[in-house]
């Protein structure tokens, strides 16, 4: 089987530091992958090198969501990342605080509709079509999360991990192959938490996407990946099942230097 | 009551603090022709009394604002709902139309000349509403586009003879066109550098009108602009009054409507998500890029169409009418209204342009109360007059 997101050696600098080192991971279709690693290991950076944010100084980031043709993704804008089928979460949720919920999902369906200008003007019987479609695409989705009782509530007032599943649904809403999260269970209560193990395995399961996530939490790390890649400072130092993972003395070692991390 | 001593003191000191300061300047008068010193006790006074009133007032609106008060929550949520109630705000249209059309019959000439003035502003609101209220865009030099759309129907009119009507599509795109010539090398700026980019593009245009004299006659202007034509009727001064009236309600209607449209729709949408967070909306699959040129674009493009019609209302133009001045309140209306808010702006638009009209009686002064008005309202309302409230969609169940 082809991989879905297939990165080669990729490379980010800023200045004189290295962020991403060279770094090598593969995503296969249906699959949980995690990546762990001490805090500034570099998981965001690469996130924001395969998303179009930031501009990869060296290496490939290639996709294949039809599993024909891969296509290179590094080095095009976000906007056409996304509408190849890769949708993220931020770390610092990035919702759009002033929206309500409802549109925040709305938006996501932006690159897969096509109503323009014109069309908006005139409002049409397509153009009220697909703005009908897409409400109701909006609402199912925040009934997956259930986030539906708050449709109506600006994004800003939300919960905390309301916020957090409310930036899953939005990503969901791009209709991705691949879903990146980055630690969605940062500043989630333990119930919380555990409720998003089921929602992460549930999406993968009925959206058919591939999901990679960056997490701190290892017992969800556990619990729900198929495969783990560690990386510490910029390099990829260990890759395998959950159970590899733990007795791995090098992932040990990187994780026992740094103290307090949950 | 230790609360109000404590304000009465304070108000007192400063008071004092003023007389102090003000002593110099308008307590002693050296009279130079009978070499005595003159003392105005009395001008010290008001000062003092002035001060002391003012401090108390404005300690006792510091306190009301800190109240927590249930009263202006509930005054807004009513006036949000009436904004949202289709049922009752479509009637309150209607009304405020219909008083719009009856207007002109009700007033003289000159009323009706300043409230074409306003409605002007009202469109010129309503246009950069879309940049700055939806997009988030700062631009300060936006009155270019609406000298864009006045040059250009002034030109085509005296040199080529080209009518009214032909050209108001053509100002229009005119403006559009000039957004987005402005907006491609301004996509990547934000913040204070776009305040100043813009600033300059609103300045060039002004210094190339005033220079390019053999085009647009410098800075004596353009005369002998033809008045918009009524199916080849001779209208007095009174009825073209009157018809220009029409034409611009005419013109704030459409505006409105195609605001609102757009508001509520996939690129409305797009627009403010470019405002709330540009990082999310790209990343999320929204063309930044030509998200932001349609709303440079769209946003100029009724700046060039209003320009047309003042043009050809005043049927003489010349560069002082598109100073940084006109940018300025312009970006007030907008931010006066409530950024984003239709009503708002329009309401923004009728006070800033019909408060200075009206205060022509205290001629010096106007310019103060104008400031000072937009002081408070800084202070007592921030947000605006009208906060745009995001709309609630209804999922139809598709029988
Ligand atoms: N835009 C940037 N400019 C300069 N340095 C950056 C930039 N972004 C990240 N870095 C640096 O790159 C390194 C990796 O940061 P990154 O955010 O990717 O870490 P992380 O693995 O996501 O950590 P955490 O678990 O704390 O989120 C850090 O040293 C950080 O300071
Ligand atoms: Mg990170």
């Amino acid at each position: 089987m082809d991989a879905l997101l297939d990165i080669r050696g990729v490379i980010m600098d800023f200045g004189g530091l290295r962020a991403v080192d060279g770094v090598s991971l593969q995503v296969f279709p249906g699959e949980i992958v995690a990546l762990i690693g001490p805090n500034g290991a570099g998981k965001t950076t690469l996130f924001n090198c395969m998303t179009g944010i930031y501009r990869p100084s060296g290496g490939e980031i290639r996709i294949d969501p039809t599993g024909k043709a891969g296509r290179r993704i590094d080095g095009l804008p976000p906007h056409r990342i996304t509408a190849l089928g890769l949708a993220r979460t931020f770390q610092n949720i990035r919702l759009f605080n002033g929206m309500t919920a409802l549109e925040n999902v709305m938006l996501g369906h932006h690159c897969r509709t096509t109503t323009g200008l014109l069309g908006a003007i005139v409002h049409g019987p397509a153009a009220r079509r697909q703005e009908q479609a897409t409400i109701a695409a909006a609402y199912a989705m925040l009934e997956r999360v259930g986030l539906a009782p708050y449709a109506d509530e600006v994004a800003g007032n939300l919960s905390y991990g309301a916020q957090r599943r409310l930036e899953i649904a939005r990503a969901l809403a791009t209709a991705p192959s691949l879903l990146l999260l980055d630690e969605p269970a940062a500043g989630m209560n333990p119930q919380e938490t555990f409720e998003l193990d089921e929602l992460i395995v549930r999406i993968r399961d009925e959206h058919k996407v591939a999901i990679l996530l960056i997490e701190h939490d290892m017992r969800l790390v556990m619990n729900i990946s198929d495969r783990i890649y560690v990386l510490e400072y910029g390099k990829s130092i260990a890759c395998g099942t959950p159970l590899e993972i733990r007795g791995n003395p090098r992932v040990i070692e990187a994780y026992l230097g740094e103290d307090g991390h949950a | 009551m230790p609360t109000l001593t404590r304000h009465l003191l304070h108000a007192g000191g400063i008071a004092l603090w003023f007389m102090l300061l003000a002593l110099p300047l308008l307590a002693v008068r050296v009279d130079t022709l009978h070499n005595v010193v003159e003392w105005r006790w009395g001008n010290l006074l008001w000062v003092g009394a002035g001060a002391f009133v003012l401090t108390l007032l404005w300690r006792s609106m510091a306190a009301w604002r800190q109240r927590p008060s249930k009263e202006p929550a509930a005054l807004a949520t009513a006036a949000g709902r009436l904004l949202d109630e289709p049922r009752l705000y479509r009637p309150a249209v209607g009304l405020l139309l219909g008083a719009a059309l009856l207007l002109p019959w009700l007033v003289d000439t000159y009323q009706t000349n300043i409230m074409g003035l306003a409605l002007i502003f009202v469109v010129l609101g309503l246009g950069l509403n879309i940049t700055v209220g939806l997009a988030g865009l700062l631009d300060l030099g936006y009155i270019a586009f609406f000298a864009v759309g006045a040059y250009c129907y002034a030109l085509l009119n005296t040199r080529f003879g080209l009518g009214f009507w032909a050209c108001l599509p053509l100002g229009g795109l005119a403006g559009a066109v000039c957004g987005l010539l402005l907006g491609f090398p301004i996509l990547r700026l934000r913040g204070d550098y776009l305040a100043i980019v813009t600033l300059g593009f609103g300045s060039i245009a002004r210094i190339v009108i005033e220079n390019w004299e053999n085009v647009t006659g410098g800075a004596q202007g353009i005369a002998g602009v033809a008045r918009p034509g009524l199916f080849g009727l001779e209208l007095s001064l009174a009825g073209m009054t009157i018809y220009l009236y029409y034409l611009l309600l005419a013109l704030v209607a459409v505006t409105a409507f195609v605001t609102r449209r757009l508001q509520h729709s996939r690129i409305g949408r797009a627009w403010v998500a470019l405002r709330e967070d540009e990082i999310a909306c790209a990343a999320m699959g929204v063309d930044v890029a030509r998200t932001k040129l349609s709303a440079y674009a769209f946003g100029a493009f009724w700046a060039g169409l209003v320009g047309v019609i003042f043009a050809a209302r005043n049927t003489y133009i010349n560069p002082n009418s598109f100073t940084f001045m006109e940018s300025a309140l312009v970006l007030s209306i907008v931010v006066l209204g409530g950024m984003g808010s239709i009503v708002g702006v329009v309401l923004a638009a009728l006070v800033l342009v019909l408060l200075p009209e009206y205060l022509r009686a205290v001629a010096e002064y106007r310019m103060l109360v104008f400031g000072a008005v937009m002081v408070l309202m800084m202070i007592i309302r921030p947000q605006g007059l009208i906060i745009a409230r995001r709309k609630r969609y209804r999922a139809r169940e598709a029988a």
